[in-house]
């Protein structure tokens, strides 16, 4: 525990990315303390206004407060990826520990599922499943999760098939342990951590992929603010509200860097073999 | 059998997952897909029409079969919203594609080898610290953002590059290059950042290896050992990598298409979601996806023959 402590003094990755979550998630929590103005309402004479004290970041077309709804774009970008990464990391764990315990014709033939979602580029996988259950934020973090199962998948799956053949799944074994208890008590909490570090990475990809489809129209529907959806909005009144075009991509940018690197500082946290740097 | 005959081989699996994987999310749609593609004011006799087109009224396998048997002989169907063959219209947006994916891995590693040699040849220095930084940020910009400033910054200020559009090589490649640069920089920038560490990475591997020791203590320059010993070895893995990044870069084309009004592949697509017109986004979709395996295929192949230490028997 001690060594625990001592190498999270010097992981400036862990430290910023946490600040930086931290940050993002609280500001996403406590959006109706931050703003008194709501993010949808509307404000035909306050169209277009450039940032001032009244609106710190301006106003949009609508005349709706563009903080107000970075901050509450906040909210929708943490839940979608949240739910996709539970769907992602639920279904991929489940068939990656299922694939490395049993092996065999079910390994086989789950494995080639998996190849077949990682013939597709990412996005384009999770167009074609939007495009299919048509768009909106729900779809969007379905498509997502779709998208993150098969890295799930292959990680759960390689660590299984490590952990199987070591003496405390024997011993567990030997005692008697079912199945399922060898792999739900013994093997998961031993292949916990490169999942965890995974799943955080997945969040940022998760958030970058809703920006993505909510730019493109697929994702997070108006009125709900979104941070694709805000740039998309900002596209068609490029030079006259450059302000809006701004903000919810650094806001975008600062969610996923926060995640990589909170991702990054747990690697290197949860398994020192990996530390890079200077010795 | 030879590796390059075996790899060769592994493509038709893949070609028919994508496929099946493809026709299979568009074809369990809830509801009814002429009714969905016609719309719900559509008429009865219309979407009646639409569904013997369909063949709907059949088994899915027996569509699934037929379907597949289009696909061999190059049939994407006709799309309805065009009312052109599908093929034909691909054909003439895949040369914007592919230009947008080539032009971006050019930026990507024109940018991303020499920053990643000159950050691993000063490891640990300030220098090299900014890269990593650099490119932790570069990974966290999103594409169509960077698309979206750069709009902004350059193609407003200057009167060089144009705000939307595309202009075919064929007709002026001058004009070509103008209407690509700003897409390519966008969707370049972001892939530099993730290959930058890779290079870095690896020639931080090979300067550490005996044979760099040994050249140094023959005497030999510096220069000389990195450009003829170091690089080589060490751009082999940034080529696979690279290599699988052209095939990323087919699905970061449809975004910035989007962003800079490229008639592309991805642009295709969009247009076919919007209207519903599944036949084309099933074409669009499967197309990119087989383009995303042949450059794997490629870059697989290309492994082999560079790297004669890897033997694939």
């Amino acid at each position: 525990m001690a060594a625990i402590v001592r190498r999270r003094r010097h992981n400036l990755p862990l430290l910023v990315g946490g600040a930086l979550v931290f940050l993002i998630a609280s500001s996403a929590a406590f959006a109706p303390l931050l703003t008194p103005l709501d993010p949808t309402s509307i404000d035909p004479a306050g169209r277009l206004q450039r940032p001032g004290p009244e609106h710190l970041l301006g106003t949009d077309r609508l005349g709706r407060d563009v903080l107000a709804r970075i901050l509450y774009g906040g909210r929708v970008a943490i839940i979608v990826g949240a739910v996709a990464v539970a769907i992602g990391a639920g279904v991929g764990v489940s068939v990656g520990l299922l694939s490395g315990y049993r092996a065999g014709r079910l390994d086989a033939l789950l494995m080639r599922v998996i190849d077949g979602l990682m013939a597709f580029p990412a996005l384009l996988l999770a167009i074609l499943v939007v495009a299919a259950l048509g768009p909106g934020h729900i779809q969007a973090m379905a498509a997502i999760g779709v998208v993150l199962i098969p890295v799930f998948a292959r990680l759960a799956r390689a660590q299984t098939l490590a952990a199987r053949g070591q003496d405390f799944v024997t011993a567990a074994r030997a005692a008697g342990a079912t199945d399922t208890t060898i792999v739900l008590r013994h093997i998961l909490p031993n292949v916990a951590g490169p999942l965890v570090v995974q799943a955080t990475v997945a969040f940022s990809g998760a958030v970058l992929a809703e920006a993505s489809l909510s730019y493109l129209g697929l994702g997070t529907q108006p009125p709900t603010p979104s941070w694709g959806g805000m740039l998309q909005e900002a596209r068609d009144v490029l030079f006259v509200g450059p302000w809006m075009a701004i903000w919810p991509g650094v806001a975008i940018a600062a969610a996923v860097l926060g995640w990589n690197l909170l991702g990054d500082g747990l690697r290197d946290l949860l398994d020192p073999r990996l530390r890079r740097g200077p010795r | 059998m030879p590796f390059v005959l075996r790899r060769l081989l592994t493509v038709a699996p893949t070609v028919l997952v994508v496929a099946t994987v493809t026709f299979v999310t568009l074809q369990v749609i809830p509801g009814d897909i002429a009714e969905i593609m016609l719309g719900t004011e559509a008429r009865p006799e219309d979407v009646a029409r639409l569904r013997q087109e369909f063949g709907l009224d059949r088994p899915l396998v027996v569509r699934y079969v037929e379907w597949l048997g289009h696909l061999v002989r190059g049939d994407l169907g006709t799309s309805i919203s065009y009312r052109e063959p599908v093929v034909r219209l691909i054909r003439q947006r895949l040369p914007v594609t592919l230009s947008v994916a080539a032009a971006a891995m050019f930026v990507a590693v024109v940018l991303a080898i020499p920053l990643g040699v000159l950050a691993a040849r000063r490891a640990w220095s300030p220098l090299d610290l900014g890269v990593l930084a650099g490119s932790q940020v570069g990974l966290a910009i999103p594409t169509f953002w960077m698309g979206i400033l750069l709009l902004l910054w350059l193609a407003a200020a200057t009167p060089i590059f144009p705000l939307q559009g595309y202009a075919a090589f064929s007709a002026n490649p001058l004009d070509w290059l103008r209407h690509l640069a700003l897409p390519a920089v966008a969707l370049g920038t972001e892939r530099a950042a993730a290959l930058v560490r890779l290079v870095r990475a690896s020639v931080l591997d090979e300067l550490n290896r005996d044979y760099v020791r040994t050249a140094h203590s023959k005497g030999l320059a510096g220069s000389l050992i990195m450009r003829k010993h170091v690089l080589r070895n060490s751009l082999i893995p940034v080529m696979t990598v690279a290599g699988l990044q052209l095939g990323y870069l087919m699905g970061g084309t449809i975004v910035i298409e989007q962003v800079f009004g490229l008639p592309g592949l991805g642009r295709l697509l969009l247009q076919g979601i919007y209207a519903r017109d599944l036949v084309i986004v099933q074409g669009a979709v499967l197309t990119i996806a087989l383009m995303f395996a042949l450059l794997n295929l490629a870059v697989d192949l290309l492994y082999a023959v560079v790297d004669p230490r890897i033997s694939y028997a």
